[in-house]
């Protein structure tokens, strides 16, 4: 698909960097969770790097999010550190949130504006809406982002608060990563409609479809929803069509898969699509190349300072639950 | 200087004093605004805050109580009807997995300073799906707060702490207190959550109570006293922070516990208030502690049916003679 416009070297080698950062963190995670150094469960995001460097891109640093279980992607779009991302996955004290959520639980409520990614499926566009809504009340200019996997357009939540927010105008867009897969169920073995953000007709909402292996096509259609729901004419849905690379967890082999899901999908690698247009824009391989180097040598520093990292203090276990008279709350 | 008014307005006037006082503050349930509630709570609401603070919302529980945690997270304070508390197992997910998890997930970056009002309770013939007294669902998950106050006053004074709390609140109203006429102070006043109340001092044996059965168990200590047994009536008003130090204290004193709600008696918070006094202080005790509770049934809907399942006055003087041996 062409590209509405034409965009510098600069912009593309900026999609590019951040797509090597976020598989450089997932293989990162991904061989320190096969080393048994990480606890519990990793969802990675290999495969939409694309649709997220190209989606964050158009979200502004006054703009709210709420992410997935599969969301270190989106934290590495927006900006966050690798570092704390990567101590929260260790379950590190110096984690995001200091090891007491983990790789599903990442949230940054005071840079990012990031509202939590989410171990519940759909949890999230309540979330979102809710945040929308406050804005609204508010009168503050942001819009809040609602990242989601194709399985959430399936939950009640998504029709419930798709349907709140169309009719009270919030200012909230549905970044809908598909990629075909509820852990092992392919959508449309459940699912009735070949896209998933038709879905938004039925509640008279705009959306769009996009390949998400092309970065530059998911920040185009994402500035238009960014645009529309900023300027007070509700929500947007953008559909961008992914590929997950791994299972649906970290090791998962994924034998209910044909062979061709992953042909196909190494046939579209956004990473190597977007190498080889800078490369017909004059940019060299060696250049290619740095940027991965720096890419690996940081998120080696994100694992060393986990690595580095203290445990929580165990009597630091009740903390953080209530706001005020804690200790009580807990006591009993 | 004191004024009578039914407990439904004493919310109102809780609502209405802290939307005035914080603009941060604001409601969204079904049939709250246009209507002004199914007991006409928050009448008048929406001509005077507008429909961006009084906000009906479609029958989507689970949505609109998930985007109060959304709008809490971005410091707003929202006050959340669920018509019935039956309602919340249809939004179980924002109450107990967003709003009660949120800041321990997050390694307390964010509060959740939202209130989810609760008309609960049996009485009213409204059969199985609309009858029940959910503490325990509430009262298990950590991370929420639960009141459950019985007169005008205390509904008053703790709806406006609960609304100041930055940790989610819920508050259990039984539907058949709302219509009853009460005194409360004039002026403003505060009743802060976590403190019980003792309703009638007493000697003999200590009534525990909340909600609706602290009336029933007022009732049974007026009997009770014309034959010469001395009650202690003790209101817990909140349920989660528990008032350790006032249970401890009359049971210190009585020595003989019941525990009087209308919650399904199997795994209700009354059977965990008793185990912690069975642990911790059974050296006080002078008999078994009893549960007077609802039985381990659906809500029926034939009033001589329903009837048998919350306990009334005499279930209570009742369970009072059998722990006394009397």
């Amino acid at each position: 698909m062409a590209n509405k416009n034409e965009y510098s070297k600069e912009m593309l080698l900026g999609f590019y960097r951040t797509m090597c950062r976020i598989r450089s963190f997932e293989e990162h995670a991904a061989e320190c969770f096969t080393k048994g150094m990480l606890a519990g469960n990793i969802h990675l995001s290999i495969g939409q790097e694309a649709a997220e460097a190209g989606a964050f891109a158009a979200i502004q640093p006054q703009d709210y999010f709420t992410s997935t279980h599969r969301g270190h992607g989106h934290v590495i779009a927006r900006g966050g550190d690798p570092k704390l991302a990567m101590a929260e996955l260790f379950g590190k004290k110096t984690g995001y949130c200091k090891g007491k959520g983990g790789s599903m639980h990442i949230a940054d409520m005071a840079k990012m504006n990031h509202l939590g990614a989410n171990g519940i499926v759909g949890a999230g566009q309540c979330i979102s809406a809710g945040s929308a809504l406050a804005s609204k009340i508010m009168g503050d200019d942001s819009v809040t982002v609602g990242c989601f996997g194709d399985g959430s357009t399936n939950e009640g939540t998504f029709h419930e608060s798709l349907n709140m927010a169309a009719t009270w105008k919030l200012p909230m867009v549905w970044f809908i990563e598909n990629n075909c897969y509820g852990v092992s169920t392919e959508i449309h073995r459940v699912t009735n409609t070949p896209d998933l953000a038709t879905r938004a007709a039925a509640y008279d909402v705009p959306f769009a479809v996009v390949d998400g292996t092309d970065p530059v096509a998911v920040y185009e259609v994402m500035l238009e929803a960014m645009e529309h729901a900023r300027s007070g004419k509700g929500p947007y849905v953008v559909e961008a069509k992914v590929y997950r690379y791994q299972g649906h967890y970290c090791g998962d082999p994924a034998v209910y898969r044909p062979a061709e899901y992953m042909e196909n999908a190494l046939a579209n690698d956004g990473i190597e699509k977007l190498g080889k247009k800078l490369m017909e824009m004059g940019v060299e391989q060696a250049e290619l190349d740095q940027i991965k180097a720096e890419a690996q040598a940081e998120m080696d520093e994100a694992v060393q300072f986990s690595v580095d990292s203290d445990y929580p203090d165990p009597a630091t276990v009740l903390d953080d639950m209530y706001a005020n008279d804690n200790e009580r709350c807990v006591a009993r | 200087m004191s004024k009578k008014i039914t407990v439904s307005k004493a919310i109102g006037e809780a609502l209405h004093e802290e939307m005035v006082r914080d603009e941060k503050v604001f409601i969204m349930g079904e049939d709250m605004a246009v209507m002004g509630n199914v007991f006409a709570i928050t009448k008048g609401f929406l001509e005077e805050f507008g429909p961006l603070r009084v906000i009906d919302t479609p029958i989507s529980e689970e949505g609109f109580c998930g985007m109060a945690v959304g709008a809490a997270m971005r410091g707003l304070r929202p006050v959340v009807e669920l018509m019935y508390n039956d309602f919340a197992t249809v939004a179980a997910d924002p109450i107990l997995n967003q709003a009660a998890k949120m800041r321990y997930m997050t390694g307390g970056q964010c509060n959740i300073p939202m209130v989810l009002r609760c008309p609960m309770g049996s009485g009213r013939r409204n059969a199985g799906q609309h009858s029940q007294s959910l503490e325990n669902f509430f009262c298990h998950f950590p991370g929420l707060k639960v009141i459950a106050p019985c007169t005008a006053k205390d509904a008053k004074g703790l709806m406006k702490a609960a609304i100041r709390d930055d940790d989610p609140v819920v508050s259990m109203e039984h539907k058949l207190l709302y219509a009853k006429k009460e005194e409360i102070p004039e002026e403003e006043y505060i009743i802060p959550l976590g403190v019980a109340d003792i309703k009638r001092e007493g000697k003999d044996l200590t009534i525990i109570s909340w909600s609706r059965s602290v009336n029933f168990s007022l009732e049974a200590a007026e009997t009770l006293a014309k034959e010469g047994i001395d009650v202690e009536v003790l209101d817990l008003r909140t349920l989660v922070p528990l008032d350790w130090e006032a249970i401890k204290a009359s049971v210190s004193k009585t020595h003989n516990v019941i525990i009087v709600c209308e919650e399904v008696k199997r795994g209700s918070y009354a059977g965990e208030i008793s185990a912690q006094i069975a642990e911790e202080l059974f050296d006080e005790l002078d008999a078994p502690v009893e549960r007077v509770c609802g039985l381990n049934i659906v809500s029926p809907f034939s009033p001589p049916l329903e009837d048998k399942n919350f306990p009334h006055p005499e279930d209570i003087v009742a369970a009072v003679k059998r722990v006394l041996n009397k």
